[in-house]
């Protein structure tokens, strides 16, 4: 079988800076990361594969240096990268975004072989939609599987396929058939290693660079700024407060004493609080 | 282009600059919808937080609030459609049919998007949560129109276009976004991210009744089944009045328990920052932040958590926030209210006992007399 999973270079959000007089993200030196939430997909891919045979072919559209990430995927154990790369890609929101990838699937499916499933995170870390799986899905007719937790059976020959989403307070078990789009939760797949086979041979794969022509692409007018109905009107920081925290004196006091006055100083602000937490606390 | 009536010219931003008059197809989009968020039998109480902002856009463009309700017939829908009256819509679209019970993408889509391009509202809004999430992706790229995730806050401008907010980059920054030229224009609120709503006195309203056009033959996904979480308490977390969440400050796995016990003494929920997670010290749905939950409660104590922004914009919204940290510098307390500076792994446990005794019937009965 032939999977496709997307993935997004994205740079590690912990360790991005805002500049504390222009507002602006300070992205220098900020390391870049596979977005956390699809290596548990890319996990998944490298299981079934495994398990049924085929091929993982893994899709990054990003600038030229986003071959790092594809490059990265391949010592996991993928078996072909693409990367779409174009000018015309620049300031896609998640509607162009889906459009664009969508089309590279589409060319994928062409040339390498249909995907019988297409994955991808549930969310990246930096845009934190959660909304380009599901348009990648309706773009290519797909049937969505999202926060899929745990695929528990997969049939090749009647083409059916059963997973277990988490939902609000429940987890949903869903049967399907494939071809299907899934994203992936976090925390259902510990990250393979990979072997030095894989290493080798990721670094003398050759990653499949594309640009929008390359993956057919013949409306512009639907990729980057042009193609995303959303545009972003103003950017700046969250406002500070006023005033800090008022800080209870530590100065020799018992751990006992400290408590009693921050315990003060809470009910003093909240006075209807008491009653409540000593109702909760008996009950 | 626009703005010209005004006399105030656009803000020149790249295409942020580039508001057009909007397409003639278009023009006739009006009305806020909320959808209501319906699983299970249940509506989600983000659809009432939804419905008390819905309100506020509407009263500003002068139109009427809608709750959209999809589900199967029967007491779940009045009741959601009852409620969302409660919470102030004006009128309710009601789509029943038994293939809405369980939900699942193909027929919410279907009815969701039929209504839309029937009806056609301006503003659609929907809960972030997993079903929300699913069910607007799909949505507007059906529509082919602009849906802006997690957003903080939703306003109109002074043209009656939504400006909506969110954080971006982890939370380290918010930024505004708009959408052009499509209609309708779709966001999605996070729980408990705005306040919930007082409920109306007259709960009346009109009800549109609509056909899914879809017959369960067509669709491919069946639901087999559902495992609730039941009595698992970390569904209660964002809606919980007292949280008590732990971070790195506390040093090693086995001290969260230190949480546990002062969260249990005060009937409180517990969580923790997002290293935690990382670390496998706690389950991801215990998280709270930017990737977690967002949470709302009356007090929230803080310990050995350093408040990233991503953590700052999950709690923002609490009454009362109590930080304890050794590094009297951490960024925790540039947004508390309440600062001790102190190691929580030897403050918790005098915090638990102090707490304990003050709350016991037996001490208040005595502060009593």
């Amino acid at each position: 079988m032939h999977i496709v999973i997307c993935i997004k270079q994205v740079p590690d959000s912990a360790q991005i800076r805002v500049h504390p007089v222009t507002n602006t993200i300070m992205r220098q030196g900020v390391p870049t990361i596979i977005n956390p939430y699809d290596l548990f997909a890319l996990e998944e891919a490298l299981k079934l594969r495994d398990a049924h045979g085929g091929e993982v072919t893994v899709l990054t559209m990003g600038p030229p240096m986003a071959e790092d990430a594809l490059r990265k995927a391949l010592t996991y154990g993928a078996d072909r990268a693409v990367l779409l790369t174009d000018r015309y890609f620049a300031g896609s929101d998640t509607l162009a975004t889906s459009f664009a990838l969508s089309q590279a699937i589409a060319k994928i499916g062409e040339t390498f072989g249909t995907p019988d499933i297409v994955f991808t995170g549930k969310q990246t870390i930096d845009g934190d939609t959660a909304q380009v799986g599901p348009g990648i899905a309706k773009r290519l007719d797909l049937l969505q599987l999202t926060y899929v937790a745990k695929i528990a059976s997969i049939d090749l020959n009647t083409r059916e396929i059963t997973v277990e989403r988490r939902s609000e307070g429940g987890t949903q078990t869903l049967m399907s058939k494939l071809p299907c789009l899934i994203t992936m939760l976090e925390g259902t797949n510990e990250i393979r290693r990979g072997s030095l086979d894989d290493a080798l041979r990721a670094a003398r794969s050759r990653i499949v660079k594309w640009s929008a022509a390359d993956a057919g692409i013949e409306d512009l007018t639907k990729c980057g700024l042009r193609g995303s109905p959303t545009v972003v009107k103003r950017v700046f920081a969250p406002a500070a407060r006023a005033e800090k925290a008022e800080q209870i004196d530590t100065t020799e006091k018992t751990p006992r004493d400290l408590a009693d006055a921050l315990i003060a100083g809470i009910f003093s602000r909240q006075p209807a609080l008491e009653d409540e937490l000593a109702f909760d606390g008996d009950a | 282009m626009l703005n010209t009536k005004q006399g105030t010219p656009p803000p020149a931003a790249g295409r942020a600059g580039m508001k057009k008059e909007l397409p003639e197809h278009f023009k006739d989009y009006r009305h806020v919808w909320v959808f209501i968020e319906l699983e299970r039998g249940q509506v989600h109480p983000v659809s009432f937080e939804l419905l008390g902002e819905g309100r506020k856009l509407a009263d500003k463009l002068g139109v009427e609030l809608a709750g959209v309700v999809l589900g199967p017939a029967g007491e779940a829908t009045l009741y959601a459609v009852a409620e969302a009256f409660a919470y102030g819509a004006d009128l309710a679209y009601l789509v029943e049919a038994p293939l809405l019970e369980d939900y699942r993408n193909e027929p919410f889509t279907k009815a969701m998007t039929d209504l839309v391009t029937t009806y056609k509202p301006e503003i659609l809004l929907l809960g972030a949560t997993t079903l929300g999430r699913d069910l607007a992706g799909s949505v507007a790229t059906t529509l082919l129109t602009g849906l802006t995730a997690d957003c903080t806050e939703l306003d109109v401008d002074a043209e009656g276009s939504l400006a909506a907010t969110r954080p971006t980059f982890g939370g380290s920054l918010l930024c505004t976004i708009y959408t052009l030229n499509c209609r309708p224009q779709m966001a999605t609120v996070r729980p408990r991210v705005m306040a919930m709503p007082q409920r109306v006195n007259k709960p009346i309203g009109r009800v549109i009744q609509h056909d899914v056009p879809m017959v369960e033959e067509e669709i491919v996904t069946k639901a087999l089944g559902f495992l609730s979480d039941g009595q698992s308490s970390t569904a209660n977390l964002a809606y919980a009045d007292v949280v008590v969440a732990g971070g790195l400050g506390l040093g090693a796995a086995e001290n969260l328990k230190l949480v546990k016990n002062l969260a249990r003494a005060i009937g409180a929920e517990y969580g923790c920052s997002r290293p935690l997670v990382q670390k496998g010290w706690m389950p991801a749905d215990r998280q709270i932040g930017q990737t977690g939950k967002t949470i709302r409660p009356k007090l929230y104590i803080a310990a050995g958590i350093s408040g990233a922004i991503q953590h700052r914009v999950g709690v923002g919204g609490a009454d009362l926030i109590v930080a304890i940290n050794t590094d009297r510098n951490a960024p925790i307390f540039d947004f508390a209210h309440l600062g001790v500076v102190t190691d929580a792994i030897r403050f918790l446990p005098s915090l638990t006992e102090v707490f304990t005794h003050r709350l016991s019937p037996h001490s208040r009965d005595k502060l009593a007399n």
